[in-house]
């Protein structure tokens, strides 16, 4: 028993504070940077510490040139957050105001529990399975997880005693109702796909191939499905171009009243939502931790040829696989964030309601009969 | 003709505001968003290995951003820009300068003290005892070039990197104007090392 709860603290702490908190922080270097390079632009690289004394030369070296990289903006970012005063205005609600970061990032980060980052590991006579809590329910823990998210941004607005702010949590609300619910059903076409709403089933039905070399990933099924996850999810993400419950500069957000590390735990919220969607399109429509032809013994490629792959080197490949993913998503969604612009306000509703949700809901009617009809 | 000229004007103007109707590809919005994703994307792989080759040395000669990384490098300035003054000398080193207090009369922002005293040389009619310009009211406007009749004050020493912690580091004096960058103080105290 005890043993039990140690490897699945181990496997928390290796997912959630190695994978997920070290990408959302990152995060922040990468939309630096990536927008930089995109926009023609150097990016981010003026800050630096240095430590006097002779011997500190070559760590000064080493941090000159990670400094060179823009790759201390981020502690730096830490630092001025910590040391900023934690601002609670005289018409705000001291109780609500302050817990709503909270509950903002904790609903973004239990909802890594049930996404699966590895196939089962054999050690020591153990089966460990690479997810922190195997839920048969997975896929609704997920989606219900993630829209309770929203309370987080709307006891903000409430709670924060400024007009600006309520205005942007109910924009957050209104946003978070256009998506949510095109999000959901666009996954249902998955669901009756494969049958499952474990998310670790999912990922092992996901492997193997058609004709020999397609990977039976969830996208070639669902490639409807997949476009209208991936837009609702961004929304979900409160990001450019769907960021109008934030829109700092210009409308004037939710967080508007929030200072200091809370700022940041709202700024830290939509990174690792980020990180989520990475992590779901990943494990829904790309097979999760799966590495086209490599099955459990080792490479089976399309042409007949194999080798044969210890399960440690398997499962390590299947852990950089579903690294690799997580990370070529987060690319596509700073690309995304950094390229289209900002929906007005009538666009986005009318594009949640009219166009996104009866396409899902097509996209339901003929998953089905094709199910059906394969039967 | 005049009312038909109006009224095609007019037509032209409600034209102008017309939107242009979105044809339906556009409308559903993915092929626009996968030609904006393609182009920005594009940039970025390609400065990306160009950034890369620069770090390796490869490339050198074609940049991977558009941006002058300012303190370490300055951009090139024209020779025509108007730059910080400076006093132009005689053969023995002593300003050209009459001071006929013409510039510090047309100078439209009242920046320029001259102290006038008289020359050595019966030939010249006076030199300035003191010369100070308060670059932080100078709105660098060249008329003082202008209206030099000696053309004892140019505004071509290509300084432009002007700032400094006081008011009275602003002023530059008579030394300062004939041998720009000779004195530190006068507002171009040398920058810190990046
Ligand atoms: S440039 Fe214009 S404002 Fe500046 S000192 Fe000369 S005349 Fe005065
Ligand atoms: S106009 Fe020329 S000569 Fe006359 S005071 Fe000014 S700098 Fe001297």
């Amino acid at each position: 028993m005890v043993t039990e709860l140690l490897i699945k603290l181990a496997l928390t702490a290796f997912f959630i504070l190695g994978l997920v908190l070290n990408f959302a922080g990152l995060l922040t270097w990468v939309e630096r940077k990536q927008s930089a390079i995109m926009q023609d632009r150097v990016g981010a690289n003026r800050a630096i510490f240095q430590i006097h004394g002779w011997w500190a030369r070559p760590i000064n070296f080493v941090i000159r040139k990670i400094a060179g990289l823009g790759l201390l903006h981020p502690l730096a970012d830490a630092l001025k957050m910590m040391a900023k005063e934690d601002f609670i205005p005289a018409q705000g609600q001291r109780l609500l105001h302050t817990l709503a970061p909270f509950v903002s990032v904790f609903f973004a980060l239990v909802t890594f529990a049930a996404i699966p980052f590895g196939d089962t590991l054999n050690v020591g006579g153990r089966a460990i399975n690479l997810q922190i809590a195997k839920m048969d329910i997975g896929l609704l823990y997920i989606l219900a997880m993630a829209s309770l998210g929203i309370y987080g941004v709307f006891l903000a607005g409430v709670s924060s005693g400024n007009n600006y702010a309520y205005l942007g949590g109910v924009r957050a609300a209104a946003q978070m109702l256009a998506y949510e619910i095109a999000m959901g059903v666009s996954l249902l076409g998955i669901l009756i796909w494969y049958g499952t709403l474990e998310l670790q089933q999912m990922v092992r039905l996901q492997g193997g191939t058609w004709f020999g070399w397609i990977p039976r990933w969830g996208v070639f099924v669902q490639p409807v499905g997949f476009i209208i996850f991936l837009t609702a999810a961004i929304a979900e993400t409160k990001r450019v171009p769907f960021d109008l419950p934030e829109g700092e500069s210009e409308i004037i957000g939710y967080f508007v009243e929030y200072s200091g590390m809370k700022f940041g735990m709202f700024f830290l919220t939509d990174f690792v939502e980020t990180v989520l969607v990475a992590c779901l399109a990943t494990t829904l429509f790309f097979g999760g931790w799966q590495v086209p032809y490599l099955y459990a013994d080792g490479w089976h490629l399309p042409w007949g040829a194999a080798a044969r792959l210890p399960h440690l080197a398997v499962v390590g490949l299947q852990l950089a696989s579903f690294t690799f993913k997580v990370a070529g998503f987060l690319w596509l969604q700073m690309l995304i964030r950094w390229t289209l612009p900002r929906f007005r306000f009538d666009q986005l509703v009318r594009l949640g309601w009219k166009g996104l949700f009866p396409v899902s809901l097509a996209n339901i009617v003929v998953t089905a009969i094709v199910v059906v009809a394969l039967k | 003709m005049s009312k038909d000229l109006g009224e095609l004007f007019l037509h032209r103007i409600r034209d102008a505001k017309k939107r242009r109707e979105l044809s339906w590809w556009e409308k559903i919005y993915l092929r626009e968003v996968a030609r904006g994703l393609w182009l920005t994307s594009w940039h970025f792989w390609r400065n990306l290995f160009l950034h890369i080759a620069h770090r390796v040395g490869l490339f050198r000669d074609i940049p991977a951003s558009v941006t002058i990384q300012y303190p370490d490098q300055s951009r090139e300035t024209s020779p025509r820009l108007r730059t910080r003054h400076r006093l132009t000398q005689r053969e023995d080193g002593s300003p050209r300068c009459v001071a006929c207090m013409l510039c510090e009369t047309v100078c439209p922002a009242r920046c320029i003290y001259i102290t006038p005293k008289e020359h050595p040389d019966p030939n010249i009619e006076k030199m300035p005892a003191s010369f100070d310009i308060d670059l932080g009211k100078c709105v660098y406007c060249g008329y003082c070039v202008e209206v030099c009749p000696e053309d004892a004050i140019r505004m071509d020493t290509q300084i432009h990197t002007i700032a400094a912690y006081s008011r009275e580091e602003m002023l530059l004096h008579l030394p300062e104007l004939l041998n720009p960058g000779s004195t530190t103080r006068q507002g171009n105290s040398p920058l810190p090392a990046p």
